[in-house]
């Protein structure tokens, strides 16, 4: 029965309205307005999906890693009331401002103190800096095989075998256990929490270890453990002009914006 | 092997043929080793590819490293982060350059880790600070509504780079360079097994190659809506993309979802139909000349990144649309 890991992160509604996220460019920050609240990373739900889709056929166990700071208990619990069975937070203001680096450092260190395992998931990005180096980091620093951008993932026979998404298809790639996945969003909707799944998650208490919980200094995290500084955060500018057609019906409207990419040479 | 400050692009090949992204690296590249006084690398991979190596010259390298062996006919993550960490280790590169594909997606991160560099993934403007002769990678963060500059002390430094955000140079047959192998191989024994691959079969005109690109979303409401673009498309000698709702729906294959996560498409004509124009689609799309928008609200972000639009129902406007630009083709 695989001992399944998934490191799920808390990230702003990525599904916000375009335009309500705003940047303060003096300090290099995003500023969230109320309206957009945190949600687990999509990606992360999809990859605790997979884990679940394992669970239910072979048995085994979950456990969800979250690393951040001021982490929502409703929200990072929800891969518990899914049907994870184990969240440790990796929570602490030393953790806050982190890169890929500092969080592959984190995220190893817990792992390696979580113990035996056959599988470590990932998204295959974090829907808010988008940069998709976390899972194959962290595959690098614990020295396990790595398949990214799994859309279908099976454990048979001491091995787990990927379908792999690659423009215009997929390949079917196996390795020895353990190994870590990353998932992508062709792997399908994640399921609901259930009533039953809610009751019991609420009844779970999280695992919550600090730096120096999991042998790591403060220096070695978040901020302070970067590689990459960010030198610049801007919001582009868009000149907004969009000449819209009109016509006596929509049907008209539509003819005549042919007429229009014609006199505009587009066409 | 090489002089210091050396960028090095990590070339990729389809089907016997360097991909537009490699070229496009090499683009920047060349931009990026004359602001350093540097030269140009590229990194050859795969199984009876020394051919093209002439083809990479003259599309702006230096030196060609051509690594050509059976075991790297196809990409396998752990057998090509080994070659690549020795292609680094064995000459001076400053910069490292992959294409943000399904290759460079896996190879970028493993290899950075793996050389302790800083990396910046998909980004779309590479830049040399001319005081501290650093990289300036700007990526598009939080799905498009921000972007990000970055820089890091590592050598190397990484970047990946977004399909068509670089422009290639010309093919110049003339240009000189040297093609070099490399001094010791590292083990290709490979841990992964890879045992299939399933290639959809693409009919009508490449979707990223496309000058006409009908983009569909969720609002068409069905796979019967695909079938007037796909009608359209025809006639435009364009290709179909779709947003990823309607490709969650099933309505149009995933293969042609346009996005942060899909596609980059970026077409003399896109024609976005039914969809809202979310901050993650238009990563994918936003780079096309022209961006025209059929929606029924007004209020659609769409229409904040479109320079023509009608605001109604696609099922009168589109028709109505198709058939006059059938007639205007045929005048
Ligand atoms: C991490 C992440 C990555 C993502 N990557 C991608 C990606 O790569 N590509 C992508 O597309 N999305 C991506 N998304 C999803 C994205 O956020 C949006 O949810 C999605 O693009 C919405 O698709 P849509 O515009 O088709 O649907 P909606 O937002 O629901 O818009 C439908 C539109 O159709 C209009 N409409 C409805 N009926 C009609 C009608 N009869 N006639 C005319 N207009 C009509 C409506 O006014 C509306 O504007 C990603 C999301 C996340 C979180
Ligand atoms: N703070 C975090 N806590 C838990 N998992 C994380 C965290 N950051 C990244 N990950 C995992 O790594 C993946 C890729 O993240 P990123 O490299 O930040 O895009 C995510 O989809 C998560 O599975």
């Amino acid at each position: 029965m695989p001992k399944l890991i998934v490191c799920a992160k808390q990230v702003p509604d990525p599904e916000a309205p375009p335009g309500s996220l705003k940047v303060d460019t003096s300090a290099n920050k995003v500023v969230l307005p109320a309206s957009i609240s945190p949600v687990v990373n999509p990606y992360d739900e999809q990859a605790v999906e997979a884990a679940l889709r394992l669970k239910d056929a072979l048995g085994g166990s979950i456990t969800v890693i979250s690393l951040g700071n001021n982490l929502q208990r409703d929200v990072v619990k929800k891969p518990l009331s899914m049907g994870a069975d184990e969240l440790i937070l990796l929570e602490d203001p030393a953790f806050e401002g982190g890169d890929a680096w500092s969080t592959v450092t984190a995220l190893a260190a817990a792992i390696k103190k979580v113990g035996e395992f056959d599988l470590v998931i990932c998204g295959r990005q974090a829907a808010d800096w988008d940069a998709g180096q976390v899972g194959l980091g962290l595959a690098e620093m614990l020295g396990l095989p790595v398949i990214s951008l799994a859309q279908k993932v099976e454990v048979m026979d001491s091995k787990v075998r990927v379908e792999r998404v690659i423009t215009d298809g997929y390949e079917v790639i196996e390795s020895s256990l353990p190994a870590l996945i990353t998932v992508s969003n062709e792997l399908g909707e994640p399921r609901y929490a259930t009533l039953k799944g809610i009751m019991a998650a609420s009844k779970k208490q999280p695992t919550v270890w600090k730096p120096d919980d999991i042998g790591l200094d403060a220096s070695q995290v978040g901020e302070a453990g970067r590689k990459s500084k960010l030198v610049r955060l801007f919001q582009p500018n868009k000149e907004a002009h969009c000449e819209i057609v009109e016509g006596e019906s929509a049907e008209e409207a539509g003819s005549l914006l042919a007429d229009r990419l014609r006199t505009a040479k587009i066409i | 092997m090489s002089s210091p400050l050396s960028v090095l692009v990590t070339a990729e090949v389809n089907e016997g043929n360097l991909s537009p992204i490699t070229l496009e690296l090499l683009g920047s590249a060349r931009d990026l080793a004359e602001k350093l006084g540097g030269k140009v690398v590229c990194a050859l991979l795969g199984n009876g590819v020394a051919g093209i190596a002439q083809q990479i010259i003259a599309q702006g390298a230096d030196q060609v490293i051509v690594v050509d062996a059976p075991a790297l006919q196809d990409y396998l993550s752990d057998t090509y982060t080994r070659v690549m960490e020795e292609v680094v280790r064995q000459t001076e590169i400053e910069i490292v350059l992959l294409g943000h594909t399904s290759m460079g997606r896996d190879l970028g991160p493993r290899l950075a880790f793996r050389l302790g560099a800083g990396l910046a993934t998909d980004c779309i403007e590479l830049d040399i600070d001319s005081g501290s002769k650093q990289l300036m990678a700007t990526r598009p963060v939080y799905g498009g509504n921000a972007r990000a500059t970055f820089a890091t002390d590592t050598h190397p430094q990484m970047a990946t780079v977004r399909s068509k955000a670089m422009t290639p140079l010309p093919l110049d047959p003339s240009r000189q360079g040297e093609i070099v192998t490399l001094s010791a191989m590292p083990d290709l024994k490979a841990g992964l097994i890879l045992s299939d691959r399933v290639k959809e079969e693409i009919k009508g005109v490449k979707l990223e190659d496309a000058p006409v690109v009908l983009g569909g979303g969720r609002g068409l409401g069905g796979p019967e809506g695909f079938q007037l673009l796909d009608d359209l498309a025809r006639v435009l000698k364009g290709a179909v993309g779709a947003s990823r709702a309607a490709c969650d729906n099933g309505w149009w294959p995933a293969s042609a979802q346009v996005g942060l996560t899909g596609k980059i498409v970026a077409p003399d004509l896109y024609v976005a139909i039914a969809l809202s124009g979310s901050s993650q689609h238009m990563a994918g799309c936003s780079g096309s000349k022209t961006i025209i928008a059929i929606n029924k609200d007004p209020e659609a972000n769409i229409f904040k990144e479109s320079q023509y639009g009608v605001v109604g129902d696609y099922k009168q406007v589109l028709p109505a649309f198709a058939k006059r630009i059938k007639e205007l083709l045929e005048e």
